[in-house]
């Protein structure tokens, strides 16, 4: 493998780790505020549909962006009226939200666009753009670091770096402030929380919603960045695959960019190649198709790393007598 | 609190909640400008209106009865089996292996053979969640959602690597022989208007018996007494000397060979050989059927029916309007999961409330 | 008990004219059909350590969970320092100057003792200015009143007494006037209720005012100023601790004369039914809960076990319950039983002839969601009267249920009907029938009159003293003393994991007792 193939792969993970990590981020937030997601695929695939949409229609990428965000927003709404307010199952919520995405996107795409659910392809400003990094040209001679910024790290759409960015931002919101001490506390000891004032209602709802918007994030870029418009079921498992991240990341920020750009490059590896040869063994496409799910598994089963859950974790919260 | 009777449990609330996804499903039929009315009425009547809509509504029926009670054997014990779609696609994988793998003169033989090799095969991919579970505390939801995904790896390998008939560029395995074969509706129910298009085979009524033997299991055996003990509390079936290992991976290899049981009615007795997607969803189906039916194998049996039904009459309401899209059906069942579901409480308290007014008026 | 006199000598902080810290008016509460709270009145002087004591399920908790927020009261007012004020939430008992200390502390356990403290009650949006500004805050609290905390500890890594003290600190941080303590010392060792006491006593000093739920007479005559008496939703007295005795306090607890003897012969004991020997059991965390126990049993006697809840009573009853793995000998009439593996289950330990009334009926002893029928066979499902072939026998099941029913008095006699439908004393009478009809060699009971009716707990003693003259081995894990003084023929007392001292009840009283509970070896005077 030459230097050039090498950071085309790299090039790729970076783009197929933008939407699992939004996604990521998303169950982040949710789950440590003690609500199991699911559904993240759902609300992924719900936003890929309407940002595309909304995109083709208005010719803007931006109104697109806002058009999957309110479609995931609504959804996680309803995650949240199911599994806070009604106390209802938070796992089969998930799977109802799933389903109810991949009706719902084709059903009415094929009834405003007759394509067969999909919607028109994308063109111009519809999409988000690739754009360079400042200095991307200048410093390209620097060995290594220099082709590693100017052909890894920048010729991207902006979604990408706004990703990367809600890494540190996660990050900062978690465990640097009061909003994301509490938000934490709540999905370790909603009792804590709830006779401390504050309310567990209010925060979950919170949390959910932050949950919504980067999962808008995701589909939207899934659709206008990744793709050129929406495709039935594009999200292709990336929900779970984010799922998979977050637990592999043992629920931390960081490690959860870890943990995308890992499975980003997994899927970079099974695109470009058919098979894939390492230390003498053929391994089928299918393989690195599985590993994430595989690799997840194992960090489950404990064998690396125990994966601790947060404790209030899909427990719906009733005051005790 | 709890003055509700029992049939308000289990028919009425389910009812409403059907109801309530129903009216749901009509407002997004008639977003789509078409006649939800109308809609209903073609899809009842394409679904159930002739023999040739019984043929598909039964097949449809059988497979979401195997999933149904795959997911209801494993709620007995408190275990939320979202695998039944990996389970079921190594379950069709055990069934064609059965029928590939000798020169079968009957069906009546080569069926009891699928019928092991489907239910182990199926028991066999929900044996790692389950012993991960049960000894390892790792979340069954998930690791069950892994091997789904894994499973479908693994089958997309086989059938184009392994499996398939050389030379062919199809990835699905070479069409059973005679003798693996099973008879369709055609065969056993000409006289009720089956025609040969109908997918509806001997294995419905292997459905049928699992749903006895699933009301036997559960209700009648001390394997039952033990896995329902198990579901209400962990803590107090260790008291009862009840080992929670042993009760979780046994519920779920039994989840499992339910599920995997579907390939007798896909890959033998309608596809008669394994292609990428026999299953189509069909485990899935099986949660909205087991939550519909509340985990009782009449329920369930009932549901998988309607659900059945709905499939059906989904694909006549595509045929006639083709404005509503086959999705139409994913999005009833997404609403019906949703209503019987998760948001169950909503359509519970009000009821619940109702009651004990006409409790309280009463006395 | 001399410690009650020194509430005469202390100084009142306040003037006798100013307002009451908390006043209570005509409170009233319902859930459903069950009146918890009846048109409660109450006064309480700042300053003062005020004891609300009554029965479980007198409603004490519920009358602290309206003041703290929790529940809305169905009708009457309350006055904080005069003032009328509305509680329609935890954040306004807390602006009203209201901390309270659960009986289930109502911490986060991966989060440190600063965190915990600070949550809810950040200064900013941002958190290290407010950790900072709290750290200081801390300790100087914990100074003042000598808690003992460390700020930057982990929750999950302090000891009960430790993490109560957190929740203390959790209310003053919030400047809290008033502390209400729910059951405080339930799960606190002597000592370290003695270092609670301690701490109360300072923070009354201080001006603050505090308000005690227990059902230990104990507590009540060694700590407060003023105590009520609440029974069955109602408060019916309000005295000064000074001019009461615990006698009559008792009898306004339960509402008539308690008979604290039960009628019993003395017991004849025949040979060692079992025996246990340097019994050790590691829990899950790597504490050692059980430090080598030695005792036994013998035929035709009741061993009681002695002790403040746990201090290893629980971890006893499960070893010989087959619940819980441990290391040392047991042997049950000269045969030795398994500690570990599959042989030490409850199944096992039933074939071998010990049966287990648990303390904790709702979690162990029965499938609430089950018929009582169904409950009948519950650990027994593997006998041949049960279940043949692997397959349930219902119809002997429900017959046997309507016998079992009819000989323990279990009202309404209605084998279909749920267990949770069922009153406290009429489950608990369901698990005695099931587990003394088995014909064991050794019964083990925990706590068989936890929320249990009056006229229940006189019908369970007297089937507990029957079967011991019927020749059974009875070992007896209660917290109430006076059921273990009126029952045993034997006295065990357990601390922190060890038998401190054996004692035949006639020659014992609640002193020495007490004492050898508190952990403190030898006679005392």
């Amino acid at each position: 493998m030459d230097l050039n193939t090498i950071l085309q792969l790299l090039d790729s993970s970076l783009r197929l780790a933008t939407p699992l990590l939004f996604a990521c981020l998303a169950g982040l937030f949710s789950e440590r505020a003690g609500i199991f997601d699911i559904g993240l695929e759902g609300k992924m695939l719900a936003a890929a549909f309407f940002s595309a949409a909304a995109a083709a229609v208005s010719g803007s990428a931006w109104v697109g962006l806002a058009a999957g965000c309110t479609a995931s927003l609504l959804l996680a709404a309803l995650h949240g009226v199911a599994s806070i307010t009604f106390r209802g199952n938070q796992l089969i919520s998930g799977v109802a939200i799933n389903f109810l995405a991949v009706g719902l996107t084709v059903l009415i795409g094929q009834n405003w666009f007759k394509l067969g659910g999909r919607t028109p392809p994308l063109q111009g400003d519809a999409r988000f753009q690739n754009i360079d990094l400042p200095l991307a040209s200048t410093i390209e001679s620097v060995p290594i670091l220099g082709p590693l910024y100017s052909e890894v790290l920048s010729g991207h759409s902006i979604l990408v770096y706004v990703g990367l960015l809600s890494v540190l931002g996660s990050w900062y919101v978690l465990f640097r402030t009061r909003f994301g001490l509490r938000l934490r506390a709540v999905g370790e000891n909603p009792g804590a929380v709830d006779t401390a004032g504050v309310s567990v209602v209010g925060l979950r709802y919170s949390a959910v919603l932050i949950c919504g918007m980067l999962c808008g994030l995701a589909g939207t870029y899934l659709a206008t960045g990744l793709s050129a418009g929406f495709v039935k079921d594009m999200s292709a498992g990336r929900g779970f695959i984010a799922l998979a991240a977050l637990i592999f990341a043992k629920w931390r920020p960081w490690s959860a960019l870890g943990a995308c750009l890992l499975f980003g490059l997994l899927e970079a590896l099974g695109n470009r190649f058919q098979t894939f040869e390492l230390a003498g063994v053929t391994m089928p496409t299918q393989l690195m198709q599985a590993l994430p799910y595989i690799l997840t598994v194992v960090i489950l089963a404990g064998f690396v790393g125990k994966a601790i859950p947060p404790r209030a974790g899909g427990e719906p919260y009733v005051k005790e007598r | 609190m709890n003055k509700m009777p029992k049939w308000a449990d289990v028919a009425l609330i389910p009812a409403i909640n059907l109801l309530l996804a129903l009216a749901v499903s009509a407002l997004v039929i008639a977003y789509i400008g078409e006649n939800p009315v109308q809609a209903m009425k073609i899809m009842i009547k394409g679904a159930v209106g002739s023999a040739y809509g019984w043929g598909y509504t039964l097949y449809y029926a059988t497979n979401f009865i195997f999933t149904g009670l795959a997911v209801a054997v494993a709620f007995h014990a408190r275990l939320f089996n979202i695998g039944g779609e990996g389970q079921a696609m190594l379950g069709g994988l055990g069934v064609a292996l059965v029928c590939l793998a000798l020169p079968w003169p009957h069906w009546t033989l080569a069926l009891p053979a699928a019928v092991v090799g489907g239910a182990l095969f199926g028991a066999a991919w929900a044996a790692i969640p389950a012993y991960l579970q049960a000894k390892r505390g790792s979340h069954i939801v998930i690791t069950t959602i892994m091997f789904n995904f894994i499973a479908s790896a693994l089958l997309v390998y086989l059938l184009n690597n392994v499996l398939k008939v050389p030379g062919s560029m199809a990835p699905e395995t070479p069409r059973f022989i005679e003798g693996a074969r099973l008879p369709t509706a055609y065969d056993f129910g000409a006289w009720l208007g089956f025609t040969r298009s109908a997918p509806l085979n001997v294995a419905f009524f292997v459905a049928l018996a699992c749903c006895v033997g699933v009301w036997f299991l559960i209700w009648r055996t001390r394997l039952g007494y033990e896995i329902r003990a198990f579901g209400q509390s962990e803590p107090a079936a260790v008291y009862a000397g009840i080992q929670p290992v042993k009760i979780t991976v046994i519920a779920m290899l039994i989840s499992g060979g339910l599920a995997g049981l579907m390939g007798v009615n896909a890959v033998q007795g309608e596809a008669e050989r394994l292609i990428i997607d026999s299953v189509q969803g069909a485990g899935f189906v099986g949660i909205a059927v087991a939550l519909m039916g509340r985990s009782h194998p009449v329920g369930v049996l009932i549901a998988a029916v309607l659900f059945g039904a709905l499939y059906q009459g989904g694909a006549e309401l595509e045929f006639e309007i083709p404005a509503i899209s086959r999705e139409m059906i994913v999005v009833i069942q997404a609403l019906v999961i949703l209503f019987t579901g998760a948001l169950d409480n909503m359509v519970r308290a009000p009821v619940a409330r109702l009651f004990s007014g006409f409790g309280k008026g009463a006395a | 008990m001399t410690s009650q006199t020194q509430t005469g000598g202390r100084p009142d902080m306040a003037a006798p004219s100013a307002a009451p810290a908390i006043e209570l008016r005509g409170i009233s509460k319902a859930f459903g059909p069950v009146q918890a709270n009846k048109d409660i009145a109450i006064r309480v002087e700042r300053g003062t350590i005020h004891g609300i004591i009554g029965e479980n399920g007198a409603g004490k908790s519920t009358l602290m969970s309206i003041l703290y927020g929790f529940y809305k009261a169905d009708a009457g007012e309350i006055f904080i320092g005069g003032q009328k004020t509305e509680i329609p939430d935890s954040q306004a008992a807390i602006r009203a100057g209201i901390g309270m200390v659960f009986q289930h502390f109502k911490l986060v356990e991966n989060f440190t003792v600063l965190e915990n403290v600070v949550l809810g009650a950040e200064e900013g949006a941002f958190l290290r200015p407010s950790l900072a500004k709290a750290r200081t805050l801390l300790t100087n609290l914990s100074r003042e009143y000598a808690l003992d905390v460390d700020p930057d500890a982990l929750i999950e890594n302090l000891s009960v007494g430790h993490q109560q003290r957190v929740e203390i600190l959790k209310a003053l941080y919030r400047k809290a006037d008033i502390l209400i303590l729910d059951e405080p010392t339930g799960v606190l060792t002597p000592s370290e209720a003695d270092h609670l006491f301690r701490i109360l006593h300072g923070l009354r000093d201080e001006g603050k005012t505090i308000i005690l739920i227990t059902h230990k007479l104990r507590e009540i005559m060694e700590i407060t100023d003023t105590v009520s008496v609440m029974r069955r939703g109602e408060m019916t007295a309000t005295v000064k601790t000074a001019e009461t005795s615990p006698t009559e306090l008792a009898e306004l607890m339960v509402g008539r004369k308690v008979l604290l003897r039960v009628d019993k012969t003395p017991a004849n004991p025949g040979a060692t039914v079992l025996d246990v020997s340097d019994l050790r059991v590691t829990d899950e965390k790597g504490v050692e809960r059980l430090k080598g126990v030695s005792l036994n049993v013998r035929a035709g006697e009741i061993l009681g076990i002695a002790g403040v809840a746990g201090n290893g009573q629980s971890e006893l009853l499960q070893v010989l319950g087959g619940i819980a793995d441990a290391k040392g000998t047991i042997t049950l009439n000269g045969k030795p039983l398994s500690l570990s593996g599959p042989d030490s289950d409850g199944r096992a330990r039933r074939a071998a002839g010990i049966t287990h009334v648990p303390e904790d009926r709702h979690k162990l002893g029965l499938i609430l969601d089950f018929a009582a029928w169904e409950n009948t066979g519950f650990g027994y499902q593997h006998r041949p009267e049960y279940s043949h072939s692997g397959i349930m026998d219902n119809a002997a099941l429900r017959a046997d249920t309507d016998g079992k029913m009819e000989r323990f008095d279990v009202r309404p006699p209605h084998n279909w009907l749920a267990a949770k439908s069922f009153s406290g004393g009429n489950q608990q009478k369901l698990v005695l029938a099931r587990e003394m009809e088995q014909n064991p060699d050794l019964l083990l009971v925990g706590q068989p009159t936890r929320g249990v009716d009056i006229g229940a707990i006189e019908f369970i003693h007297q089937r507990l003293i029957q079967l011991r003259d019927e020749g059974k081995a009875i070992l007896l894990v209660s917290v109430e003393l006076e059921e273990i003084l009126s029952l045993s023929d034997r006295i065990a007392v357990m601390f922190d994991g060890r038998i401190m001292g054996e004692r035949l009840p006639g020659d014992t009283d609640e002193t020495e007792l007490g004492m050898l509970m508190a952990g403190m070896d030898g006679k005392a005077g």
